[in-house]
């Protein structure tokens, strides 16, 4: 198996590295910390796990300021912590309690945050696509340079409506970016078993709309693509295509056995490209950090990611009465 | 005669359709490849081909137009949305062009289609997952809607769905798949095998659409219901330990009055148990009807048990999903009349 390269020197500073680094650690910690209770009975239902996506989310929240808003798929545990979502409220969510992020009515797919402009977790492939268009269409409306981070996966930019927004989105140059996170499956199902199209920020020029590939293993290389979607929305220029290489570790959700892809594939992966792995090298290599630094941050991850865990099984369930609250104002 | 859980009754069907009809194909998200997200399809695409078993991209308002169009051509798909739940971008080429093809060609075109969807809830998948839109599909004339109760009946009522010549929406209760589930989820589940209706012929045979079956024979009062509800019913049937007649419907459009009126005018009660919310759900339309057509043999008003009028829930399902105790109770309080 070939190991991975050598990391190029990167003029990113070390205080960002570490940024990244630390939130890509939190992300895949949270989400094996998920795995585990799922596994003890804790978390019950669907439960998609993000570990191996962490660059994308973590690279384009680094081009962010706040107003700016985001929405994503019901693989949507990693977009909240990299929001500044807190960790216990998405882990009671996930466990159906009380200190959710939304008082356990919403589950894995389905949380939002007014606060850090998070507008879900959609349990509806596609859903969210025309729902981002919109947030960036009252951005526009009111005349501010606030921009909405869409996001959907490869299986999902096959939908219809996808192709509705992006018409409208650059019919009115609407300040969104349509993050597509190809990991090159829809469950199980390949990209080259449900489209011959397969370049999907291509697919923007028959509106109009410019995009451009990302490796979405690399955090600095989605934070540059990211700035540069970035201006051109915040300028009045419309929508913007960013499709990011990246793949997921893990089954579609907890119950896939993932039998149709190879072992060897995910490894290749894991071994060559992880986010993680690139940062730590980085810095390590490039004698930014030292493995005690690197340490202390893995250890303040473990306990942030355990105390959420125990807040989510502390947290009690919801009154009976929640069955019935927020139907109509 | 094989055991079969609902999974392989259901994949029975379609394997003894495509063997016997080259008209038949099956497709939708998964369906291929990968044989199902609940396997219904696995192994079908190795025995039939990538031509009559096939994945599509996720694209449920194309998967039945497209089916729609073949099926004008006199083709026989039988499709798959993965759940119920995802139905909802196909409603308009479900309710407007498959349901009406046939009358608005004034019966030149015909559209013999079956829409496959795991239907229902109690496997903790949370609002939209779980949901049970049978109501949204009897109210359009020119469906027909089923819903099997058991193996035996899911294989039978596929093979007629298939076979009939108008569109079938075809619900699949997914709490069922693998076993009956008489509503207590802390209890261990019991599987097809140890059930007699897991008891499922390998060959050919149809269950004609619009015929209820008679679960339990009672004296006391009338039960209907119809999908995980029929094995729910029995569980509360037991515990409140009246005589009750428990009629599974197993299609709900076209409607087996005949069936439900001999069985009110008998006991003059009757309970109605769905798991859709309540309000203008499949329970309203059979209170009507049988008021309508069992006014002077009633001797209790007709209560009906069902989800609440809520979106489902994450945390609470069990608050949620209409258990023994909440049917058993409607029962004693029908027969205090
Ligand atoms: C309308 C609709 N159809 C189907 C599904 C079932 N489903 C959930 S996720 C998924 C695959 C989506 O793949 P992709 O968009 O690539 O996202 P990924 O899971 O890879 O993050 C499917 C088919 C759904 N939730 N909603
Ligand atoms: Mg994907």
């Amino acid at each position: 198996m070939a190991a991975r390269k050598a990391p190029e020197k990167s003029n990113v500073s070390k205080d960002d590295l570490l940024k990244y680094y630390r939130e890509m650690l939190l992300i895949r910690r949270f989400e094996e910390k998920a795995g585990q209770l799922y596994g003890m009975g804790l978390i019950g239902g669907f439960c998609h796990l993000y570990i191996g996506q962490e660059a994308v989310v973590v690279g384009l929240e680094a081009c962010t300021k706040d107003g700016d808003k985001r929405l994503t798929s019901y693989r949507d545990h990693g977009h909240m912590l990299a929001c500044g979502m807190n960790a216990n409220g998405v882990m009671a969510e996930l466990t159906g309690r009380e200190g959710g992020y939304s008082k356990g009515k919403g589950g894995s797919m389905h949380m939002f945050s007014k606060e850090k402009h998070f507008y879900g977790g959609h349990g509806i492939v596609g859903a969210q696509v025309p729902l981002g268009a919109g947030l960036a269409m009252s951005d526009w409306y009111r005349g501010n340079d606030n921009v909405t981070f869409t996001y959907f996966g490869d299986g999902a930019a096959n939908q219809g409506q996808v192709y509705e927004s992006y018409n409208m989105a650059e019919l009115w140059k609407l300040p969104v970016i349509f993050v597509i996170e190809n990991n090159g499956y829809a469950m199980g199902t390949s990209m080259k078993r449900s489209t011959k199209s397969v370049s999907f920020f291509g697919r923007g020029a028959a509106y109009g709309i410019q995009g451009e590939q990302v490796d979405g293993m690399d955090v600095l290389a989605v934070k540059a693509a990211g700035e540069k979607a970035v201006a051109h929305c915040r300028a009045g220029k419309g929508p913007y295509i960013l499709e990011m290489m990246t793949y997921r570790y893990r089954g579609h959700s907890m119950s896939d056995p993932a039998k149709y892809r190879t072992r060897e594939e995910v490894e290749k992966i894991k071994q060559e490209k992880d986010c993680i792995e690139h940062v730590r090298d980085l810095l390590t290599q490039g004698g930014l950090a030292s493995e005690d630094e690197l340490k202390a941050i893995d250890k303040d991850i473990k306990d942030i990611v355990n105390a959420s865990a125990e807040f989510a099984k502390d947290s009690p369930e919801p009154a009976l009465s929640e069955l019935w609250t927020d139907i109509y104002a | 005669m094989a055991r079969m859980t609902m999974i392989e009754a259901l994949r029975s069907a379609m394997d003894v359709k495509l063997a016997d009809d080259p008209s038949v194909i099956v497709f939708g998200e998964d369906v291929g490849y990968f044989g199902g997200v609940f396997r219904c399809t696995a192994g079908l695409q190795a025995a039939y081909g990538e031509e009559r078993v096939f994945d599509t991209p996720i694209n449920e308002s194309a998967i039945v137009g497209m089916a729609v169009g073949m099926a004008a051509q006199g083709m026989r798909p039988c499709v798959e949305i993965q759940f119920a739940d995802y139905v909802f971008p196909a409603y308009d080429q479900i309710s407007q062009e498959a349901a009406r093809l046939r009358h608005r060609s004034n019966g030149q075109f015909t559209c013999p289609l079956v829409v496959r969807m795991p239907t229902g809830g109690g496997i903790f998948g949370g609002q939209t997952h779980s949901q049970s839109p049978e109501a949204l599909f009897t109210h359009v004339a020119g469906l027909k809607v089923v819903i099997p109760s058991n193996p035996y009946d899911a294989k039978g009522l596929l093979i007629a769905a298939i076979e009939d010549p108008d569109p079938v929406i075809f619900l699949e209760p997914k709490r069922l798949y693998n076993g009956p589930f008489n509503g207590d989820h802390s209890g261990k589940s019991t599987p097809w095998s140890a059930h007699p209706a897991g008891e499922v012929p390998e060959g050919h045979y149809a269950i004609p659409l619009g015929k209820a079956e008679l679960r339990r024979a009672g004296r006391d009062v009338t039960v209907l219901a119809y999908g995980t509800m029929v094995h729910v019913a029995e569980a509360a049937v037991a515990e409140a330990g009246v005589d009750a007649e428990i009629i599974d419907l197993r299609s709900l459009l076209p409607l087996d009055l005949d069936t439900i009126r001999a069985s009110v005018e008998k006991t003059g009660r009757c309970v109605v148990v769905h798991e859709a919310t309540r309000t203008s759900g499949f329970g309203g339309e059979l209170i009507a009807e049988v008021q309508e057509a069992c006014f002077w043999h009633l001797r209790a008003p007709l209560i009906r048990i069902a989800g609440w009028d809520a979106p489902y829930p994450h945390a609470q399902e069990w608050d949620y999903f209409p258990s023994p105790a909440r049917i058993a109770r409607a029962l004693r309080k029908v027969m205090e009349e």
